[in-house]
């Protein structure tokens, strides 16, 4: 646990980075600080590990005050991931990851092959292992980044901007894989980003900074959208908070109707046959939806692939209002397709269906809370 | 010309004796070693101290500029005629010491701006992560900025080294030894052949040393600094002569 | 090489004198400089460290070596230049000529000045006085330092500027005159100035082969010392040559400014 005890950083020429910031990150969870630029987000983020010193308050770690460290150890035990990973130039990647180890006494074999562990578990493969950074690309470097901050296993990870560097596309893999590693390691995290979407897509819980340094809301991402505390926090938060905040419900049982199908590869006449109107789901030999065939009155030949319309996105069992929405508002037919945890068929549900359960749910929800406001 | 210079350098009597050129040759590199040794102590830890800190950086370039401004020959006799009176004694020292101040002060500008520039120019982002991981000042600095600032300082000693070979070869002036002899005693004794042999062994020595500190540059720096690995497109930097800082490298 | 009356080497034997090792007092200096000896004898130096007085008594002389020094110095950098500009520019245009230009250029530098200066008249048959066997390696040494300057300092012109002045009906000269040399005029005209200032003080090396410069004040200074430390001439010639270093220096950083006005204005951050 990391706790901010009415922390201020104020900087020689007068300015406010940090005005008495209390907060507490709680163990084995990712806490974002996120806000416009000259919040105090990295500065807040660096006094944990002491690269800034506070000019006031106390920074807590577990029961111990950070400042009792020597600046070194405490360094020691928290992995630190930067912007353009800060990987170093004139050592080989796995040397690169072995540093905190190294640093730390342990034999140099040793430290190798807990690299070697970690490239792997970052999702490299072991050839880049003799390469250097330069010979990386910035979404391989991000990763060997991760890898060194995790190398001697520190409880707490400190992460500044750790994905804005590449582009959004290796940066969705690399928040997913993220979350992964997460889910597997516990760590206690602080996470600096700019950007609101990744806030909301990473963290347990959020800090909402305005410039100047003050905290303007501390909370769990739905509450957050659901719930700004300000009209800065709303307008930063953005547009389309309620549908996005549809993001975190799971929409439980949709229960799909049944839908007719036509494996890849049959007849066209017989797609036709079987189809309820003027669209037609394909599945695999293995019941997994390939997309929709248009039915073409007195159309001949084999039901191929190239003839399919895939613009429809699926939702599984699982999955969340928004996505039950997204996968009716999108397929051809206005039926989106259910699947289940392998991939296969369940069923399709509609808009109207999915709309009449969110506001069953949401109309439970308002009314659970205004009894608690009255009473 | 090359007739004669070619008859001057392969007669042997030329290769022995104390006017013989490897005699020349080892004084010459043994002037220029000692300034070369000792320029080394002295500016190297100061540069990597003022790179580190990054206090003094201003007052460094000047100073380098200002020395650089300097004419080496105006120096060398100033010296001489300044320390000769106040040596006695052991016969050589009276120009040995003069040319040795010399030689170290040529040398050290060089050396010094090019490690304090070296330090400065290592990845900030690496030097950022470095500390945030728990190194120590002084790890930061020789584990992280030093290495990554060697194909500066090897760039500086390179010209420091020039400088010095150049220099000493002018020092002969002052009845040091040295291969520059031949060029003043060749011009006393109107013997343009033994002037243009000293002029072509003295650039023959400026050429191969050079190049032995190329090859050092090539085993010292780390690959992923210079750049020289196999096969990333696009990523490889034009030549080694990339690090090279363009200085005044004779006197 | 015969040497006795060659016309070659007339003259060098009063500068040969001054050449051989003056040996400072232990040695009675060997042939009758006569007129050297008298002059030295009639301009009885004021001070030991006095060059303002020393300038004062021997302006004119001092003077000649001074403007002398100037040409020396400067018309290697004026030609270097003119010459690095086309070749910086074919290494660049052409980069696989970039990797030989270069290294030659370096070979070049690392060859000290007294050897060039020295086996100058045997290349261009020259008489060892002449002043061309000095401005032949000073312009070799301002070229060698420039082709890599002209060729980097093109090469940091950014590529989408070359693209859009292109793209406005450009053709290639109209380009490189009124577009890269501007952008790239600050880089060179950083490599010009460390060639100019290095420049003066090599030119002082050719007191070894007996040009008129300044730096035939040290070897008078050292004559002068033979009995008693005699400074003035010596540290009037490093005032000198640090003095018209400064003013070269100067110059070439008013003339960047003038060419590139746009560098001038502070832009709010």
């Amino acid at each position: 646990m990391i706790r901010f005890d009415h922390v201020t950083k104020r900087f020689p020429d007068g300015t406010v980075a940090v005005d008495d910031l209390s907060l507490e990150a709680a163990s084995g969870k990712i806490t974002v600080l996120v806000g416009p630029s000259g919040c105090g987000k990295t500065t807040s983020l660096r006094m944990i590990n002491r690269m800034i010193e506070p000019s006031a308050g106390t920074i807590w770690l577990d029961d111990r005050d950070t400042a009792g460290f020597s600046a070194s150890d405490l360094r020691r035990g928290m992995g630190y991931v930067i912007q353009h990973a800060g990987l170093f130039p004139h050592r080989t990647i796995v040397d690169n990851v072995a540093t905190v180890p190294l640093l730390l006494g342990t034999s140099k074999a040793q430290a190798r092959s807990r690299a070697m562990e970690l490239l792997e578990r970052v999702g490299l493969d072991a050839s880049v292992a003799k390469r250097y950074p330069a010979q990386l690309s910035g979404g391989q470097q991000q990763r060997v980044g991760v890898a060194r901050a995790l190398a001697a296993d520190p409880p707490v990870m400190l992460m500044d901007e750790p994905f804005s560097a590449v582009d959004p596309v290796v940066r969705a893999q690399l928040q997913d894989e993220f979350l992964r590693l997460q889910h597997d390691l516990g760590k206690t995290i602080v996470l600096v980003t700019h950007d609101i979407d990744e806030a909301v897509k990473l963290g347990d819980r959020i800090a909402v900074l305005r410039t100047g340094g003050h905290l303007a809301q501390f909370a769990a991402p739905t509450e957050l959208l659901t719930r700004p505390a300000d009209d800065f926090v709303a307008g930063f938060v953005g547009r389309d908070r309620g549908y996005r905040a549809l993001g975190f419900e799971a929409a439980g049982d949709l229960d799909p109707q049944r839908e007719p199908t036509v494996v890849v590869g049959s007849d066209r006449a017989a797609a036709a046959s079987v189809a309820l109107d003027s669209w037609v789901l394909v599945v695999t030999e293995h019941d997994e939806p390939m997309g929709w065939l248009a039915i073409v009155p007195g159309a001949t030949g084999q039901v191929e692939p190239t003839l399919l319309n895939r613009g429809g996105t699926r939702v599984s069992v699982s999955g969340s209002f928004r996505d039950a929405l997204d996968a009716a508002l999108s397929s051809p037919s206005g039926r989106g397709v259910v699947i289940d945890e392998d991939s296969r068929l369940v069923g399709t549900v509609t808009a109207g269906e999915v709309v009449r359960r969110i506001e069953a749910q949401l109309g439970d929800r308002r009314a659970t809370a205004q009894i608690a406001a009255v009473g | 010309m090359i007739s004669g210079v070619i008859d001057f350098l392969t007669d042997p009597a030329q290769w022995s004796g104390p006017r013989g050129i490897p005699t020349r040759l080892g004084e010459h590199l043994y002037f220029s070693v000692i300034a070369l040794v000792i320029a080394i102590v002295v500016a190297l830890p100061v540069g990597l101290l003022i790179g580190h800190t990054g206090r003094g950086v201003a007052a460094v370039s000047l100073v380098v500029n200002a020395v650089r401004s300097l004419p080496s020959f105006g120096l060398l006799i100033f010296f001489v005629v300044l320390l000769s009176p106040l040596i006695t004694g052991k016969n050589n020292l009276v120009y040995l010491l003069p040319t040795e101040v010399v030689l170290v002060l040529l040398a050290l500008p060089s050396i010094l701006g090019n490690t304090v520039a070296g330090v400065q120019n290592a990845d900030a982002a690496a030097r950022d992560a470095a500390t945030g991981m728990g190194m120590t000042s002084s790890q930061v600095l020789f584990q992280v900025e030093l290495p990554n600032a060697m194909p500066l300082i090897i760039s500086g000693l390179r010209s420091a080294t020039l400088q010095v070979i150049a220099t000493a070869t002018i020092a002969s002036y002052v009845s040091l030894g040295g291969l520059g002899r031949y060029v003043f005693t060749g011009l006393a004794q109107q013997d343009y052949s033994q002037m243009a042999a000293g002029a072509v062994l003295v650039a023959g020595l400026a050429l191969f040393v050079d190049l032995l500190l190329a090859l050092v540059q090539r085993f010292v720096v780390s690959p992923g600094v210079s750049g020289r690995f196999s096969a990333r497109a696009g990523t490889a930097p034009a030549a080694t002569v990339t690090t090279e800082n363009p200085v005044p490298a004779v006197a | 090489m015969s040497t006795a009356g060659s016309p070659l080497l007339a003259g060098l034997e009063q500068r040969a004198q001054l050449a051989a090792p003056p040996g400072l007092g232990r040695q009675v200096l060997s042939a009758p400089l006569a007129g050297l000896e008298q002059r030295a004898q009639l301009a009885a130096p004021p001070g030991q460290w006095d060059f303002v007085g020393y300038f004062r008594s021997h302006t004119s002389d001092v003077m000649s070596l001074l403007g002398q020094h100037v040409w020396l110095a400067v018309i290697p950098v004026v030609l270097g230049l003119i010459i690095a500009l086309p070749v910086g520019y074919v290494a660049r245009r052409f980069s696989w000529t970039y990797p030989p230009l270069v290294s030659i250029a370096g070979l070049l530098y690392t060859i000290p000045s007294i050897a060039l200066f020295v086996l100058a008249p045997g290349i261009l048959g020259t008489q060892i006085l002449d002043p061309v066997n000095v401005l032949f390696p000073l312009t070799i040494y301002t070229v060698a330092l420039l082709v890599r300057v002209v060729a980097d300092g093109l090469a940091s012109v950014p590529t989408d500027v070359l693209q859009s002045a292109t793209a406005m009906g450009y053709g290639s000269f109209a380009r490189l005159i009124r577009v890269e040399l501007p952008i790239a005029v600050p880089v060179i005209s950083t490599g010009l100035r460390v060639a100019a200032v290095s420049n003066v003080g090599l030119v002082t090396v050719a007191t070894a082969i007996g040009t008129a410069q300044l730096g035939q004040l040290f070897s008078t200074g050292l004559q002068m010392s033979s009995f008693r430390s005699y400074y003035a001439p010596i540290v009037l010639g490093i005032v000198l040559c640090l003095l018209l270093a400064l003013v070269l220096d100067g110059a070439i950083v008013v003339g960047t400014r003038l060419l590139t006005p746009w560098r001038r204005v502070v832009r709010p951050s």
